[in-house]
């Protein structure tokens, strides 16, 4: 026993050229799935599709499910599920809607645009949401009802706790800067969007020959360098070519005119200045990046897939799953009233229906970007580009002018056949 | 070092005492007033039916369940064991009957489940895990491969040995096995028999839970025979037989003029 021989660790073999690039199939058929999806419409709508305008539109109505979907993806890979984030989604941003139209404004006198308003409004909107997941959770882990009861519940109380609050009333205008984070108020502008864009390759670079570096340290198997190389191109190929079509789309002529006007200043003629990125995406790419790491490189991720793939496991190795289930439901939480502060700065106002439905389309993305409601599996990105194939599916139908009746067909039945592609794929390959 | 047997002569302190013990879920006593105790480099048998109480006594020292009444012993100082990270914290180990592991992950995931290795910035060190479940299987099963793959994929000697490691690296004192052999073929059975050795004669104290007379026979020092919750008695293997076991452990009967 005092021998420290190591396993050997296997020869490379010769492979093919997909393998050696040990790219995630699954992602890859997605992806797939994704482009034909694309190409489809732009064929169908006579190129309007894939137009940088199209595009800009479809990333920015994607953020608020895809920015809910992450968080759904920990919930139902420990087995659960939430029913209640369109419904909470709608409270936290009734909150951040009476917090600054009332609240600030009558009672600490900050007015609309005041510097701190938007600052408070979002730091009481996330405290809130947060506290109401964590409140689900603690229901689900240490009273254990089942989740599927409690925001069921949920979904009753949040959704007529924000009419009851509101009135039922649309509330509006919002704050000028809290509008900046919907979208189309708030972009970067194109030189930043393109040092942004540098900037993240750089980094995606960097995380790549870091890990590389890791697993020569140990002396484990690494890719061929050339496959590194390729990757490498591929992503920073991908951030930078999304960063040109934002670019391109310009911002239209009038509307860059009243821009100018507000400043008291006349237009140069023949201006044109691009949109850039989005301030919601760059949300949506900071939560992705965030999640992501939490569920690979943090203890909280291992316990989370531990516990779904293994409850009694995790239980009997030491792992807290009660407090683990306030934690994931507090998160999903927060990422609510997130996602509330996108969509209701998206739409300039608080509505009565904000968020309705949207508890079906999270839960959706997060299956059709392949989380098991068995638990244990599921990634992030694939949860993000659920959610952006199905908001694809539903203007590209709308585009094409598909009755809406049919729209909602066809989704159902799209979500349907993914999760049974899958099924059959994962089958395939020995039940992983 | 002196034999666990001498131990016991000598009347030294045992590692573990668990004096009667008692548990009762629903008014149905699991377990009645048991006692047992185990020295270092010492094998002790848990016998009995199914559901005489030897999985959930066990469960008890492994923080799994809490006991009604009783109390525990770990080289004399008296303790408290709530929950499976208080064992963990005594150096006691437990290989469950159902293998305890979490499918969808792979061997070294599962190897550290609980108490992962981190890097400087608190982020899990997967690269530093990988490497010491090498190390570690290279000393428990050589011919095991399958590193990147999640453990649902492994056979179940294979899995077994994933679950012995755990206990293994950590430096445990106290190892607690329940059924280890109960999914294994003949080959991987005799890994485990082997492997037992070797921990006993590390000075490692261990709880054996197993259905097999035989193997009990084999590897044990002593059998405490459970029914119906309460403790039958315990006994030195080398003073008594298989049929005294089976005895002990159908009738309850304890063989005449043999007590440990």
């Amino acid at each position: 026993m005092t021998e420290t021989t190591s396993q050997p660790i296997p020869e490379q073999q010769k492979r093919g050229l997909f393998q050696q690039l040990e790219l995630d199939m699954r992602l890859l058929g997605m992806i797939g799935a994704f482009v034909i999806l694309c190409i489809g419409f732009n064929i169908l709508t006579d190129g309007r599709f894939l137009t940088p305008r199209n595009i800009f539109n479809l990333t920015i109505q994607t953020v608020s499910v895809a920015i809910m979907a992450t968080g759904m993806v920990f919930v139902i890979v420990t087995r659960h599920i939430d029913l209640s984030v369109g419904a909470l989604l709608a409270t936290c941003s009734a909150v951040m809607a009476m917090t600054q139209t009332q609240f600030l404004p009558n009672v600490l006198g900050l007015g609309l645009d005041h510097p701190l308003t938007w600052a408070l409004t979002m730091v009481i909107g996330l405290a809130t949401g947060t506290l109401i997941g964590a409140f689900h959770g603690w229901m689900v882990g240490y009273l254990t009802i089942p989740a599927f009861i409690v925001t069921l519940g949920g979904l009753l109380v949040w959704r007529n706790a924000a009419w009851y609050m509101t009135d039922g009333q649309t509330i509006g205008p919002l704050d000028k800067t809290f509008m900046m984070f919907g979208g189309t108020n708030g972009t970067m502008g194109t030189t930043w969007s393109w040092i942004i864009g540098v900037v993240a390759a750089v980094l995606a670079i960097a995380v790549i020959v870091n890990g590389r570096r890791a697993k020569l340290a140990h002396d484990f198997p690494v890719k061929p360098a050339w496959a590194e190389a390729v990757i490498c191109a591929i992503t920073s190929g991908s951030i930078l070519g999304f960063v040109w079509i934002l670019n391109s789309y310009n911002i239209p002529t009038r509307r860059l005119q009243r821009m100018f006007e507000a400043k008291g200043e006349t237009m140069p003629e023949g201006l044109e200045m691009g949109y850039g990125l989005p301030i919601s995406v760059l949300i949506l790419i900071a939560v992705a990046v965030v999640m992501t790491i939490v569920a690979q490189r943090t203890r909280l991720g291992r316990y989370i897939f531990a516990t779904g793939g293994n409850p009694d496991a995790a239980e009997l190795s030491g792992i807290n799953t009660r407090m683990l289930t306030v934690k994931i439901f507090a998160l999903m939480g927060f990422l609510c009233a997130l996602s509330a502060v996108v969509a209701s700065a998206r739409l300039a106002n608080h509505s009565n229906d904000i968020g309705t439905l949207d508890e079906l389309r999270v839960i959706a993305a997060a299956v059709i970007g392949g989380t098991a409601l068995s638990g244990g599996i599921g990634t992030i990105y694939g949860a993000i580009l659920g959610a952006l194939i199905m908001q694809s599916l539903q203007s590209g139908m709308a585009m094409v002018g598909v009755d809406a009746p049919f729209q909602n067909i066809v989704v159902g039945t799209v979500l349907v056949a993914a999760v049974w592609i899958d099924i059959v794929y994962r089958k395939r390959l020995g039940a992983k | 070092m002196a034999t666990p047997k001498e131990l016991r002569a000598q009347g030294a302190t045992p590692m573990v005492e668990m004096t009667d013990i008692s548990i009762a879920f629903g008014g149905v006593k699991a377990v009645d007033q048991v006692s047992v105790d185990l020295h270092p480099g010492e094998v002790v048998g848990l016998l009995g039916h199914n559901g005489a109480g030897k999985s959930t006594l066990i469960k008890v020292l492994s923080g799994a369940y809490q006991m009604d009444s009783g109390e525990i012993r770990i080289n004399g100082d008296k303790v408290e064991i709530t929950n499976p990270r208080d064992a963990r914290s005594h150096n006691i180990e437990t290989i469950y009957q159902t293998l305890a592991l979490a499918d969808n992950l792979d061997a070294a995931s599962n190897l550290f489940l609980g108490r992962e290795i981190t890097t400087p910035m608190g982020l899990v060190n997967d690269a530093a895990m990988e490497a010491e479940c090498r190390k570690i299987m290279g000393r428990l099963n050589p011919n095991f491969r399958k590193f990147s793959e999640p453990v649902s994929a492994l056979s179940g000697g294979q899995r077994q040995s994933v679950a012995i490691a755990r206990a293994v690296y950590f430096n445990a004192k106290i190892l607690i096995m329940d059924e280890p052999t109960a999914a294994l073929g003949p080959h991987e059975t005799q890994m485990v028999a082997e492997l037992i050795q070797q921990l006993k004669a590390q000075g490692i104290g261990i709880f054996l839970i197993d259905h097999d007379v035989h193997a009990v026979m084999e590897l044990c020092d002593r059998a405490s025979v459970m029914k119906n919750g309460q403790l039958v008695g315990t006994v030195d293997i080398e003073d008594v037989t298989d049929d005294d076991l089976l005895s002990m452990i159908i009738l309850g009967k304890n063989p005449a003029g043999v007590a440990a």
